[in-house]
Formats: structure tokens, C-alpha cells, sequence
């Protein structure tokens, strides 16, 4: 079952760049696009667990601050001629707050 | 409804083109394809080495049927259309299929020459141009043994070379005394001939056929002169004609070749044709690269965006017969008032030639060793001045300061396993087959999807090498421009003129003004955009934070386990028992893992977390430290000895200097980053001459040197002027970074910059203009008035607080 959870304002996350929730199990990365558009990636880069929340993005998708893989914030996936994937999880986005689709082990806060 | 696109001819030119569309506008037409050759898109250039047996047919298959079916193209292979009906705007192919269109590319390619002799179409008398012929002629080779290849060209040449592969024994007939007339003067023809000759290949030159004989199948050749000689397989290997017929019929004004215009149209602006079909500017182009380009051209204006123009190519060629390295390029023989400069090394059987107009490369030959000919290339398309590296220039451009590669250079000698790119592991088997296997043309496309040359960029050199010898001269080396990056066709300097000429102010006016192909950029070209409007608009432009890579954007630099580290400036590496104090008691406080001392003398902390940078930095600010911005495209050090205040040796304060050339330069954002030093004497102990911008002081005043450079490519300073005082130390130095900040194109260093633009160019910006030197450190002094701010203390203080604190669950 979707657990929505509020973690943020909008305006928390810059336009073009993102935040990171620190969790027990995991650091995700919350991105917002210059369309407004918030997705929600594990950060950690496919190739060599890079902080993907570190990188330049643009469009929806975010190039990777170590070595330059481009991936795709939709769907998690290496774009171009690399291979790889991320967890992404459901988010989104009511009257300015973000809102995150959590499972129950996901919550225990860091 | 989508609008109705229909290409004719399966060919490289015209699929190129499509992929070219496909690209910027995926859904725009439906598209129909009719080839004549019943096979889906393959290397025409690789036909050679097919035919040497160096390649199978699937190797050199570019698109294979499925992919016209993901791309959602119908493929009429096969049928050859014989008819344009423009009135009705539709083709007609040999069987009765037709097509309608909205819009038509011609892109068919050009006729094998056949010479008009009596028995020219005797069995057995084949051209070289498409499958089908290889397949003749193996078959050929397989039954029979002598064979006469007519035209000692680049075609016939290495049809022939194919041939003897195969086990035949070839002979070349070639109407004139020296082959390959339009690529080599006589030098590098003769070497050529001679090392053919060493393989088994016979040559008849000076020899004018007359006929072809035999009963049905052919028996030999016979010349003017009365002689002939005997074979069972004649290839004519003379030339092509621009295969026109089609759209003459379709009453399409024609010359030699179909006449288009700038923007790759006929005369019926529906109609548009590229490839050795078409004729532009009163040429129709031979060779892949100028048809490439043709192809963006032409898929940019049916993508209705109608900006990019075709304006001409200059192309080089390279024998695709292995082991023979031969290149040439533009005009190779002299015309009066020309210089020619020529290294020839006959035990090592290498010959260069360069052909030189008012200190301009007009023209190559390359015979035997050609691993510089795309620099060569390269300086005659964009008319470099080599007045400064003419007498070394045959060496080649490792000899400019390349210490770094030298022999490695001498890319082809290389084992498959030999390393290329060392930062991606990438061996020289790797990229080959990358090269062939997915088509690769050019060095984005290697990038992607070998990763070499994607890092450092060190080995882009031998990369390129590799390109130019796999493919030929279809590898583009250097288009006449380079656009910025895959969001947009302008270079570097058109970017930064609109910016100044059209006073454009911000990102998004900038990428509106330039049609960027792209909502927001992308990591390439945003910092670029970043750094270049910092520097126009110094005190007007709000800095970006989103657009700058992460080390600038969090002020350290980010480290491969995802921490950073903290480099304090300690001005000119000078430091006291205070602030080393100070250091110890901070790095003690956070628990910083490493300490270490850089090689630009001061302090590297290593190992914090994001969230602690800003709790450190005030503690550092609070001690008097300011960033190092050790992690920025920014002055970074200058490097001192201890000079005359101490060393027996020193003429100046080279210290003092030092601290204060770096009080006036630090914060300075620059294209890449920029490192000074002074040394106090010419023993030159602070390293000044690899440096972008090195002082040796000396007895009589301060020698100045520029442009060097210590990292991937070892590049010596070039020795810019003398000067007498400290004051006009500074002046230059000022004045030669803001120069140096205007007018490079992001991420180059001094170095490269410097041998792209000239020594001589910067001494006249700097060194003999006065007033220009003295406007340029003003303006250097200006914007260092916006740029000495504190990073680290104003985001202790909680500038930017988002960037180092992460996100909590709410509530
Ligand atoms: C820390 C330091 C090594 C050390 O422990 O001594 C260092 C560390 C790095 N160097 Fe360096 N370089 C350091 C002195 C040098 C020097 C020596 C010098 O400055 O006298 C050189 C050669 C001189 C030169 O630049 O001409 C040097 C040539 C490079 C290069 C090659 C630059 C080039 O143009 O060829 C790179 C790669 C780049 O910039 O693209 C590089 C890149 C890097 C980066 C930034 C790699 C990266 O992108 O992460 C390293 C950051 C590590 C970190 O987090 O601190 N580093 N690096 C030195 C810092 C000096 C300082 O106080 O600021
Ligand atoms: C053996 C060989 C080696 C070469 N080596 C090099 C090299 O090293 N470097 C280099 O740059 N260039 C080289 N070239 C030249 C290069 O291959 C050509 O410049 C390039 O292929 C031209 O592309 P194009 O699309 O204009 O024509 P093509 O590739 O010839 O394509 C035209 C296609 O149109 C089809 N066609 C024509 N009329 C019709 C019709 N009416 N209906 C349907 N289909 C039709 C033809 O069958 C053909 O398939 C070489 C060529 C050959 C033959
Ligand atoms: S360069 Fe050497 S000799 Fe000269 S001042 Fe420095 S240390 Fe002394
Ligand atoms: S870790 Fe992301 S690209 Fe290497």
C-alpha cells in the first residue's frame, strides 16, 4: 500500500537542482526539473554509486557528478550506449508539497 | 497527418540524413525509402577491405532492416524508381510501386565510369562500387587468375589491391606517369608505386586503352600503342558521374551534378538532394565527409528549422590499403610564391611534404608516417598562422610541447591490447571494433560508446588516429566548426560574440537567441553559458548555482566515496606557526580522516561530509582563511620559491610577489583552471615555466612566460617579454588573464588556447599594444571587485543552506 508521505516544499527543492532524504536503508534524491516536475531516484549512480543528487540537471534526466552518465529521472535508466538502472519511487507534487510513496520499512527516519 | 517524406537511394549520404532527422524531430514525416541494391544501408567505403577480405558483409551494414522497422520507415529494397511525377508529387519505381510526398530527397549516388572502348561490356568487365560487384569479382577470383585493373586512383588502387589479396595477379593500367595524380605529387607517387611493387602489384603506365577483346567473355586489353595484354578480369576503376538521370527526366536543373543550393535544395524547393548526386557551389563531393555534412544540412531544413547552411567542404584522403599510410590534403603541388617544406627520411620510407601560402598550410602529402595529417588538416581548414612552430612543424604536434605521448603516438604500430585511454581502460582492440561494429564516424559517437577519450581527453589525439585509419577519410576530424555541444550547431566563438554583440544577459535569453535545440542545455554547454556571461557582465549576471558542475557549485571538491575536501588559499604557500596552529586545531575538532599537503603548497582536508563544510569553513573563515578554490575553474595557486629574502641564489622577492599576485587574482572565475608561479632566480625552483603564467625574476628585472601547462600534456611557457619593475608585473599578469578569460572557449587551458589563437597574436594584444593592455587590466581589476568574495564564509553564514542540508520527514 502507498504510504504517502510529506517531505518537503516545492520551493525546498531548487529549480534544476535536488535535495537528498536521508533514510536507514537508503539516500534518496528528489529532483525538480524547470517544469516543476519532482521525481524521486535512489541516489546512488548504476556505475559506480556516484550521488546523483550532486549532478547538473537537465530535461528529466540528470548527468551523473563522477563519471558522466546521463540518466533518466523517469524511469531510473542509463541513457545513451551505458547500461544500468536505479530504483525510482512514486512521488508527487499537491498544492506546493511533496509528497512520497513510502513502504513501511522505507520510513524509519536516519 | 504527418507529412509524406520520400527518400531515393538506399545510400550513405541519404540514410545519414535521415538518421541526421531523426534525431531532431522523430515524428515529424512518414518516410519511404526506395534503394535499387536489394540490401538495407551498408558502408560503401568499407566495400575495400570487404573485398580484401579484411571485412564480412555484415560488418560493414550500417542499418540493418530492423532498423528501418523501429524507426517506423517503409523500405521498398529493390526497386528502382524511374520516375518523378511533380505535378502530382509522387515516384514511380521500376515494378509500379508509387509514393506520394510532401518532400523529396534525392540521394542517388553516382554512376561507375565506364571508359566508351569497343568491348567494354564483354562478360567480365566489372566496376567497384556496390555489393554486387565485390561479389563479382570474388567469384572471379576464385575461377581465374590475371586480372587488369584500369585507373591507378584511389579506386582502382584499391580494387586492385583487393584482387591480389584474393590470389589473382593484378596488373594497373594508368593512362599518366604517376598514380593517384590527384592526391600525390610525383615524390610521394613514385614511394607509392614502388612499395606496391613490393607486394606483387604490375604496373602499365602511360598506357591508353583501346579495346577489350575476346569472344564473350574477356580475354585482355589492347592500347593505342599496338600491345595488349591478357586477362580474364578487367574492373574499370577510372572514376564516377553523378548518377542524374532520374531528375533530369523529372526536368530538375542539372549540371554535372543535380544543382542545390545552400540549403541543399533543387530547383523545385520541394526536392531536395544530397550526396555525390548533387552538385553544390559547382561541386559535387566524391568522399563521405562533405555528404555528411550535406546530410545535417539537408535534415535540419526539412525539421523546418531551416538555420543551418551548407557551405562548402575542403576534404583530405587517405589509401585504404593496409599497411600503406598515405594522406593528402588540399593543393599539394606549389604555385609560384609558394613555400614547400619537405622531410624526407628515405631508410624509413617516410616522406611529408607541406605546401605553405603566407605561413598558412595550403596542402599535405603524407607518405608513410601520416599520424599527423589530421593536424595538418586541421590547421589548413581553419588557416592557423604556424609562423611560431613552422620549424618544428613536420615533427609533428607531439613536438609541440607533448612530451607527455611522443612515441606513443605512433597510434597503427600499437598491439590490439595496448591501453588508449588510461582513465577508462579502453585498449586499442576495443575502440577498432566499437568503430566497425556500431558504424562509428565520429569522436562524440567513440566517446559514447567506448568511454574513450570521454574523461581526460589526453588520448583524443590517438582516438582520432584510430578513426581516420578505420574508417578513412569518412571520420570527420575537424568539421569547419564545432558546435559548443549536441544542444546546439554554434561553435564556441559565435556563442561568445551574440553574447557580446546582442548584450544577451542570461541563460535563457542566450539559448532563445541561438534556437538552442534543448529546454534547458545540458551538462556541457550550461556551465559554458555560466562562465561566459560571468565574464561579459561582470557585477550584472547572477551567478547560476545550477549550472555549475558540483565541485563549484559546493565549493570542494567531491571525492569517488561521495565526500569532499577543504583546501584553505595560504597566499603564495607562504604560512606561519599561527596558521599552522590554527589548521591542526580545526582539522583535530572535525576529525578530518586525511591532511595532507597539496603539490601547490598548502593544506588538503580530506573526508567530510557535505553537511560539515559549512561548519568547518567558519571555523576557518573565523581564523582568517578564504577558499583555495582548489575545485574550481578559478586562479587556483601561485607557486613562490623563497627568493632574496633568504636563498643565496635569489634576485627578487619572488615571495612577496607572489602574495601579491595571488591577493589580486584569487576568485577570479576563469575558462579553465589557472596556476601562476615566481621563481627567484632562473634555477627556477617554484616550476614558473609549466605554468599558465610563470615570472623568473633575474638581476635586471622579471621575465614573463605564459602558456604553460604541467598536468596531462607537459607544455613549456612560451617567453612572452621582460619587465623591469613589480608593477608592471602585475599589469600583465592582469592584463594576459582577462585576455586569456574574454576570449577562450570554456574548459581550454592557456595551453591549447595559446597554440590556437598564436604567440605572436598575444604579444600584440599584450605585449605591443599599450592601451589595450592597460584597458584590459582595468577591466581584470573591475571585475575583481565582484569576484573577492568569500564563497566559504558566505555559506558559513547560510548562503545556499539547501546545498548541505538534507531533507527531513515532516512532522
Ligand atoms: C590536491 C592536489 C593533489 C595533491 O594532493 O597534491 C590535486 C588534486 C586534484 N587535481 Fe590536480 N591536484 C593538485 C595539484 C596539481 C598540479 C601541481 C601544481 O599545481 O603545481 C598539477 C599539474 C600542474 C598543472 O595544472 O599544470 C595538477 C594537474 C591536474 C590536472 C591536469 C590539468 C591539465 O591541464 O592538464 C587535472 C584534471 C583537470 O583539471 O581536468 C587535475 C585535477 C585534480 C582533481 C581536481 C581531480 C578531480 O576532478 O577530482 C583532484 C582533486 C582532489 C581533491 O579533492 O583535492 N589536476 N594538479 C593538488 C592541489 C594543489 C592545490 O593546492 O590546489
Ligand atoms: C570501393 C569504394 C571505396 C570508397 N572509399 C571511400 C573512402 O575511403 N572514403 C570516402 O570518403 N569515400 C569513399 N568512397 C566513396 C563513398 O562511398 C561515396 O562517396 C558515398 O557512398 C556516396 O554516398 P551517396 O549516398 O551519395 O551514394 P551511394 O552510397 O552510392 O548511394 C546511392 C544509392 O542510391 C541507389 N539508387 C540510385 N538510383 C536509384 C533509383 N532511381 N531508385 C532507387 N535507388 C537508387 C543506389 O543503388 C545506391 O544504393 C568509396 C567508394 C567506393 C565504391
Ligand atoms: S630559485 Fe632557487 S636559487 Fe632562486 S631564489 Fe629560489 S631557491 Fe633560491
Ligand atoms: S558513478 Fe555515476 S557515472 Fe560513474
Amino acid at each position: 500500500m502507498a504510504n504517502w508521505t510529506e517531505i518537503a516544499k516545492l520551493e525546498d527543492i531548487p529549480k534544476l537542482g535536488a535535495r537528498v532524504l536521508k533514510m536507514d536503508s537508503v539516500d534518496i534524491a528528489l529532483f525538480r526539473t524547470a517544469t516543476d516536475e519532482v521525481f524521486a531516484i535512489k541516489d546512488q549512480c548504476p556505475h559506480k554509486q556516484g550521488p546523483l543528487s550532486q549532478g547538473i540537471v537537465h530535461g528529466s534526466s540528470v548527468t551523473c557528478p563522477l563519471h558522466n552518465w546521463k540518466i533518466d529521472l523517469a524511469s531510473g535508466e542509463a541513457l545513451g550506449p551505458d547500461e544500468g538502472c536505479v530504483n525510482t519511487y512514486e512521488v508527487k507534487v499537491e498544492n506546493g508539497n511533496v509528497y512520497l510513496a513510502l513502504s513501511a520499512d522505507d520510513v524509519a527516519v536516519a | 497527418m504527418k507529412e509524406k517524406l520520400v527518400l531515393i537511394g538506399n545510400g550513405m549520404a541519404g540514410v545519414r540524413t535521415l538518421e541526421e532527422l531523426l534525431k531532431i524531430t522523430p515524428d515529424h514525416y512518414d518516410i519511404t525509402v526506395f534503394g535499387a541494391e536489394p540490401y538495407g544501408n551498408y558502408n560503401r567505403i568499407m566495400l575495400s577491405p570487404l573485398l580484401a577480405g579484411e571485412k564480412t558483409v555484415d560488418d560493414i551494414m550500417l542499418n540493418g532492416e530492423q532498423w528501418y522497422i523501429d524507426n517506423g520507415i517503409t523500405l521498398h529494397k529493390g526497386k528502382t524508381v524511374t520516375q518523378i511525377d511533380r505535378v502530382n508529387r509522387k515516384v514511380i519505381a521500376d515494378d509500379g510501386t508509387t509514393a506520394h510526398y510532401d518532400r523529396l530527397l534525392l540521394a542517388t549516388g553516382s554512376n561507375p565510369f565506364v571508359i566508351p572502348v569497343p568491348g567494354k561490356d564483354k562478360v567480365g568487365v566489372i566496376a567497384f562500387r556496390d555489393i554486387q560487384d565485390v561479389y563479382n569479382m570474388l567469384t572471379a577470383a576464385r575461377d581465374y587468375k590475371k586480372a587488369v585493373v584500369i585507373g591507378g586512383g584511389l579506386l582502382g588502387l584499391e580494387a586492385a589491391n583487393g584482387l591480389m589479396k584474393q590470389g589473382m595477379d593484378v596488373t594497373v593500367v594508368h593512362l599518366l606517369d604517376s598514380l593517384m595524380e590527384r592526391q600525390l605529387d610525383k615524390v610521394a607517387s613514385a614511394l607509392l608505386k614502388a612499395s606496391l611493387e613490393e607486394r606483387g602489384m604490375q604496373f602499365l603506365m602511360e598506357a591508353a586503352t583501346q579495346e577489350i577483346i575476346g569472344n564473350g567473355r574477356v580475354q585482355g586489353v589492347r592500347f593505342k600503342d599496338g600491345s595488349e595484354i591478357k586477362a580474364d578480369l578487367v574492373v574499370m576503376g577510372v572514376g564516377i558521374v553523378p548518377n542524374t538521370a532520374l531528375a533530369q527526366d523529372a526536368g530538375l536543373h542539372c549540371e554535372r551534378g543535380i544543382v542545390v543550393d545552400d540549403v541543399m535544395q533543387t530547383f523545385d524547393p520541394r526536392i531536395y538532394a544530397v550526396g555525390e548526386c548533387a552538385q553544390h557551389r559547382g561541386i559535387a563531393y566524391g568522399l563521405v565527409a562533405p555528404l555528411f555534412e550535406q546530410g545535417k544540412v539537408a535534415a535540419n531544413q526539412l525539421a523546418k528549422l531551416g538555420y543551418a547552411h551548407y557551405k562548402g567542404s575542403v576534404t583530405s584522403t587517405k589509401l585504404k590499403v593496409t599497411g600503406i599510410d598515405l594522406f593528402s590534403a588540399g593543393e599539394f603541388n606549389q604555385a609560384e610564391g609558394d613555400e614547400v617544406i619537405v622531410l624526407q627520411d628515405a631508410a624509413a620510407g617516410t616522406y611529408k611534404k607541406l605546401v605553405i601560402r603566407d605561413d598558412c598550410v595550403k596542402g599535405a602529402v603524407l607518405y608513410g608516417d601520416t599520424i599527423d595529417g589530421t593536424w595538418y588538416f586541421q590547421l589548413m581548414r581553419e588557416g592557423t598562422s604556424i609562423a611560431d612552430f613552422r620549424k618544428t612543424i613536420l615533427f609533428g604536434q607531439h613536438d609541440l610541447g607533448d612530451a607527455g605521448h611522443g612515441d606513443e603516438t605512433r597510434v597503427m604500430a600499437l598491439s590490439d591490447e595496448a591501453e588508449i585511454c588510461g582513465c577508462n581502460g579502453v585498449c586499442k582492440g576495443d575502440i577498432i571494433q566499437a568503430i566497425s561494429r556500431e558504424g562509428l564516424f565520429t569522436l562524440d559517437d567513440v566517446r559514447a560508446y567506448t568511454k574513450a577519450s570521454s574523461s581526460c581527453g589526453s588520448c583524443t589525439g590517438l582516438v582520432e588516429a584510430l578513426l581516420a585509419s578505420t574508417v578513412g577519410e569518412g571520420y570527420d576530424a575537424s568539421p569547419n566548426k564545432k558546435p559548443m555541444c549536441k544542444c546546439t550547431e554554434y561553435s564556441h566563438d559565435e556563442v561568445i560574440a551574440a553574447i557580446k554583440e546582442n548584450e544577451l544577459k542570461t541563460i535563457p535569453v542566450v539559448r532563445d537567441f541561438l534556437n538552442w535545440e534543448t529546454p534547458d542545455g545540458c551538462a556541457a554547454c550550461r556551465p559554458a553559458l555560466n562562465y561566459y556571461l560571468l565574464a561579459y557582465w561582470p557585477g550584472e549576471y547572477q551567478d547560476d548555482a545550477q549550472s555549475r558542475f558540483i565541485n563549484e557549485r559546493a565549493h570542494g571538491n567531491i571525492q569517488k566515496d561521495g565526500t569532499y575536501s577543504v583546501i584553505p588559499r595560504i597566499f603564495g604557500g607562504e604560512t606561519s606557526a599561527e596558521q599552522l596552529m590554527s589548521l591542526g586545531r580545526i582539522a583535530k575538532k572535525w576529525k578530518v580522516p586525511t591532511v595532507k599537503f597539496t603539490g601547490g603548497q598548502r593544506i588538503d582536508m580530506l573526508g567530510l561530509k557535505k553537511d560539515e563544510l559549512p561548519g568547518i569553513w567558519g571555523d576557518l573563515a573565523d581564523a582568517g582563511f578564504v577558499s583555495g578554490h582548489a575545485y574550481g575553474k578559478a586562479l587556483r595557486t601561485v607557486k613562490t620559491c623563497v627568493g632574496s629574502e633568504w636563498c643565496r641564489f635569489g634576485t627578487q622577492d619572488s615571495t612577496a610577489l607572489g602574495i601579491k599576485l595571488e591577493e589580486m587574482t584569487w576568485g577570479s572565475w576563469m575558462p579553465h583552471k589557472y596556476k601562476l608561479a615566481v621563481s627567484g632566480c632562473p634555477r627556477n625552483c617554484a616550476e614558473a615555466t609549466i605554468k599558465d603564467f610563470g615570472v623568473v625574476c633575474v638581476d635586471s628585472g622579471y621575465e614573463l612566460h605564459v602558456g604553460g601547462n604541467g598536468g596531462i600534456k607537459v607544455r613549456v611557457t612560451d617567453f612572452l617579454c621582460k619587465v623591469e619593475t613589480e608593477e608592471e608585473v602585475m599589469e600583465y599578469v592582469g592584463a594576459f588573464s582577462q585576455l586569456y578569460r574574454e576570449e577562450a572557449h570554456y574548459l581550454e587551458r592557456t595551453a591549447p588556447w595559446l597554440e590556437r589563437v598564436s604567440l605572436s597574436y598575444i604579444k600584440e594584444r599584450i605585449v605591443e599594444d599599450e592601451d589595450g593592455r592597460k584597458a584590459l587590466y582595468e577591466r581584470f581589476k573591475y571585475s575583481q571587485q565582484f569576484a573577492q568574495t568569500d564563497p566559504w564564509k558566505a555559506r558559513a553564514e547560510g548562503v545556499e543552506a539547501h546545498e548541505f542540508t538534507p531533507l527531513q520527514i515532516q512532522g
